[in-house]
């Protein structure tokens, strides 16, 4: 699992160079998705992620600012850890609502952050402020095209690593008894498991890889503002997970790049109707691959593989 | 999992990024100077200010790219280059301004980006254009935050801050004995609002000492729906009512505010109104104060430049230009003479984009709204006039006249090089030079 990750990683040095920061996003928009698919395999979906990608990237923006902290790996640390604290404090509250009102809650208390953002003035208000450029491991980057690509390194890696962990825990029992939760949380906790814990944890997880990529989007644009927690974002992450589907983890990547690509290029050569051009992307996955794009190699591969592969896949969750 | 599709799945991912880059080629010709323009063509700032500013633009690179502007502005495009714009929509937030700014400059090739509306689109895309180290021309955007906080090499802002707006509009109601005892305000709640705010309080400050601020409204952006605010203006009774607001919120508070009688017991001004004169009609209240961020459409100066482009913009879309058509028209014609004030240096070839620098800073030209001069930030931040004015609806010509026009030099409503805007205003506007 860790040769596509090297692979990909490596393969940014032939990329041209547009091509880095547009996947460095896509990879930390992806990291998103990927916790809203880990939140929803307990049948509850987040529409508030903005919330954790948002404190992760401010978290960075200020220590960066007040103490000088420039490392890309330390800011990415940071900024999980900052999404993850906030996750501790909010997940057991919500973790008591589920379906329509755990999503609307979380909705909700992005924005609420929002609003707060918009009215500190100390902050830049809704215009933002601006941060430094990272370094990695005591290098400073002046090169634009290396710069762009330690961050496509360290992002590619990092959504990797966390891909692969989605994947270890898909498979796990921790993972199992979540989609029990799902399908029916009153027998998980008649077995003994507390079902509120399972969807803390898993609320916590999907912060953490909100926060860290709330610090690679802050390391990518060196600028932020509210809009990292303005419903619209939280948004975009659930299109993503639903592009995506929720059977495969590097469905959620290639989802994520294939919206960047399609927004970039609609909004170069159709500037007029660009929206809609995303508009009608988003409704043809949506009509002709109603399980996500990750439908079209787990399906094939099921085809191929016959009736045993059904199984695995199904308990798999997830290849890469 | 089989080795066949972790291969076909690499492949797939290949494909969908190389088939881009294929289509994406870039055609550099020696003969044209590619030109990215990014403004509003969707969202709430596209009717009043991006597309006004995409036709104006539109506009200026046709008659350059034919010849047919008026001297010194008279060679074909830039310097014999025939102009090739790449448009963009800078709807969609920071985030996605800084990746089409890496993608117009690494994937589209162009010689430089002109644009920008949102103050918080500038502040984000500046240090990217710093870093890539390309040239980048700042048209609109209104906070003066962009230079003040930063040292920029590559970044140009063609037009004057927003202090100029409430400066230049303080400045206006004491030279025309407007009676202010008392103010109110409605702002709307986001960076442009709360700085204009703060702004025209500190000013009013300074030249009405013993102002008294009553109702200080922050309705939010967007809200449409002013009743509670309206009720609030109209139980304070001040002589004053001041608000930043614009477009759409603009049209909808006076729509709302007029049958209530709200511009007969206080006198509105507004900083920057003038684009909602065409839309609003008759539907203007008589005697209001407006700003226009500048010396723009119906409160222009004659002259060559000027009736060029204010009939021929008017000709070609049927309606007369406002601030943000100004505003890329002198932001373009100013690049215009730094890219042959370059040629005439170094013989006439197409100039890189160092040579274009050193041609910029401190540049000064002449535009429809009058002289701009790069004076502030060494150089890489413009100074302009402005003029501010009274409406009068003119049933003949079925359209708002201004009246009662004044003009302010530019380094009577703007900071002097060097000093921050904010404690500018508060330390009593030291250095200005009114005429």
């Amino acid at each position: 699992m860790v040769f596509p990750v090297i692979a990909v990683t490596l393969f940014g040095r032939v990329l041209p160079t547009w091509t880095l920061s547009l996947a460095t996003i896509a990879a930390s928009n992806g990291l998103v998705a990927l916790g809203i698919v880990v939140l929803a395999r307990t049948g509850n979906v987040s529409f508030g992620q903005g919330l954790f990608f948002a404190a992760g990237g401010y978290g960075v923006a200020l220590i960066a600012n007040n103490w000088g902290i420039t490392d890309a790996a330390a800011q990415m640390l940071i900024g999980a850890a900052c999404g993850g604290l906030l996750g501790l404090v909010i997940g057991p509250l919500i973790a008591r609502y589920s379906g329509i009102f755990f999503g609307m809650l979380t909705l909700a208390l992005s924005m609420v952050f929002y609003g707060a953002l918009v009215k500190t003035t100390v902050l830049g208000g809704s215009d933002g402020f601006n941060v430094v450029r990272p370094s990695l491991f005591a290098i400073s980057f002046v090169d634009p095209r290396e710069a762009d690509f330690m961050l496509y390194a360290v992002s590619v890696v990092t959504t990797g690593l966390a891909g692969i962990a989605a994947t270890i825990l898909f498979r796990s029992e921790f993972g199992l008894a979540s989609l029990a939760v799902r399908e029916n949380n009153l027998r998980v906790e008649y077995l003994g498991i507390s079902a509120n814990r399972i969807i803390t944890i898993n609320f916590v997880i999907a912060a953490v890889f909100a926060g860290a990529s709330g610090a690679f989007a802050l390391m990518a644009q060196r600028h932020i503002d509210p809009q990292f927690a303005y419903w619209t974002t939280s948004g975009e992450f659930v299109f993503i997970a639903v592009l995506a589907g929720y059977q495969s983890v590097s469905a959620v990547f290639v989802a994520s790049l294939a919206l960047e690509l399609v927004r970039s290029f609609s909004n170069l050569y159709l500037p007029n109707t660009w929206q809609l051009v995303l508009g009608v992307f988003l409704l043809a996955v949506i009509l002709f691959l109603p399980r996500g794009i990750g439908s079209l190699w787990i399906r094939q591969r099921r085809k191929s593989a016959g009736v045993s592969a059904e199984t695995s896949a199904v308990e798999e969750g997830a290849p890469s | 999992m089989g080795h066949f599709w972790r291969t076909s799945r690499a492949a797939a991912l290949t494909a969908a990024i190389a088939i881009p880059v294929a289509l994406a080629a870039p055609a550099c010709a020696e003969d044209s100077f590619k030109l990215g323009v990014v403004t509003f063509l969707s969202g709430p700032a596209a009717d009043s200010f991006g597309i006004p500013a995409r036709n104006g633009g539109q506009f200026v690179i046709d008659e350059l790219n034919k010849g047919a502007a008026p001297a010194p502005y008279d060679k074909v495009g830039f310097g014999g280059m025939k102009i090739e714009p790449v448009v963009v929509d800078e709807n969609g937030g920071a985030t996605k301004q800084v990746q089409e700014l890496r993608n117009l400059y690494e994937r589209e090739n162009v010689d430089v980006v002109l644009g920008y509306i949102g103050s918080g689109d500038c502040l984000a895309v500046a240090p990217i254009a710093e870093e890539l180290k390309k040239m980048l021309v700042l048209m609109d955007c209104g906070t003066p935050r962009i230079f003040e906080e930063a040292k920029y090499n590559y970044v140009f802002r063609t037009a004057a801050h927003a202090t100029m707006d409430n400066v230049g509009l303080i400045r206006y109601m004491k030279a025309k004995n407007v009676k202010m005892d008392t103010l109110s305000a409605i702002n709307q709640d986001y960076a442009w609002g709360q700085d204009s705010r703060a702004d025209f309080v500190a000013a009013a400050g300074q030249l009405y000492p013993d102002v008294k601020l009553q109702a200080d409204l922050l309705p939010k952006f967007g809200a449409g729906q002013y009743g509670t605010e309206i009720s609030a203006l109209v139980s304070a009774g001040s002589d004053v009512i001041y608000s930043s607001l614009w477009g759409g919120d603009l049209q909808a508070f006076i729509l709302q505010a007029t049958p209530r009688g709200l511009p007969k017991r206080s006198q509105l001004v507004l900083s920057a109104a003038d684009h909602v004169l065409p839309p609003l009609g008759d539907k203007m209240p008589d005697g209001t104060i407006i700003g226009a961020r500048g010396a723009y459409g119906l409160m222009s100066q004659k002259s060559p430049v000027n009736d060029w482009f204010f009939k021929g913009y008017q000709n070609v879309n049927g309606v007369y230009p406002v601030q943000a058509a100004y505003r890329i028209a002198q932001s373009i014609l100013g690049l215009k003479t730094a890219v042959e004030k370059a040629m005439a240096k170094n013989g006439s070839k197409k100039p890189s984009t160092d040579e274009l620098i050193a041609a910029m800073t401190g540049l000064e030209w002449q535009s429809p709204g009058g002289l701009i001069q790069m004076k502030l930030a060494d150089g890489h931040q413009a100074i302009q006039p402005i003029a501010f004015s009274r409406t009068k609806y003119n049933p003949d010509l079925r359209r708002v006249d201004l009246v009662d026009i004044q003009y302010f030099a530019a380094e009577c409503v703007n900071p002097p090089a060097g000093v921050k805007s904010i404690e500018w205003i508060k330390g009593g506007m030291a250095g200005a030079k009114c005429n």
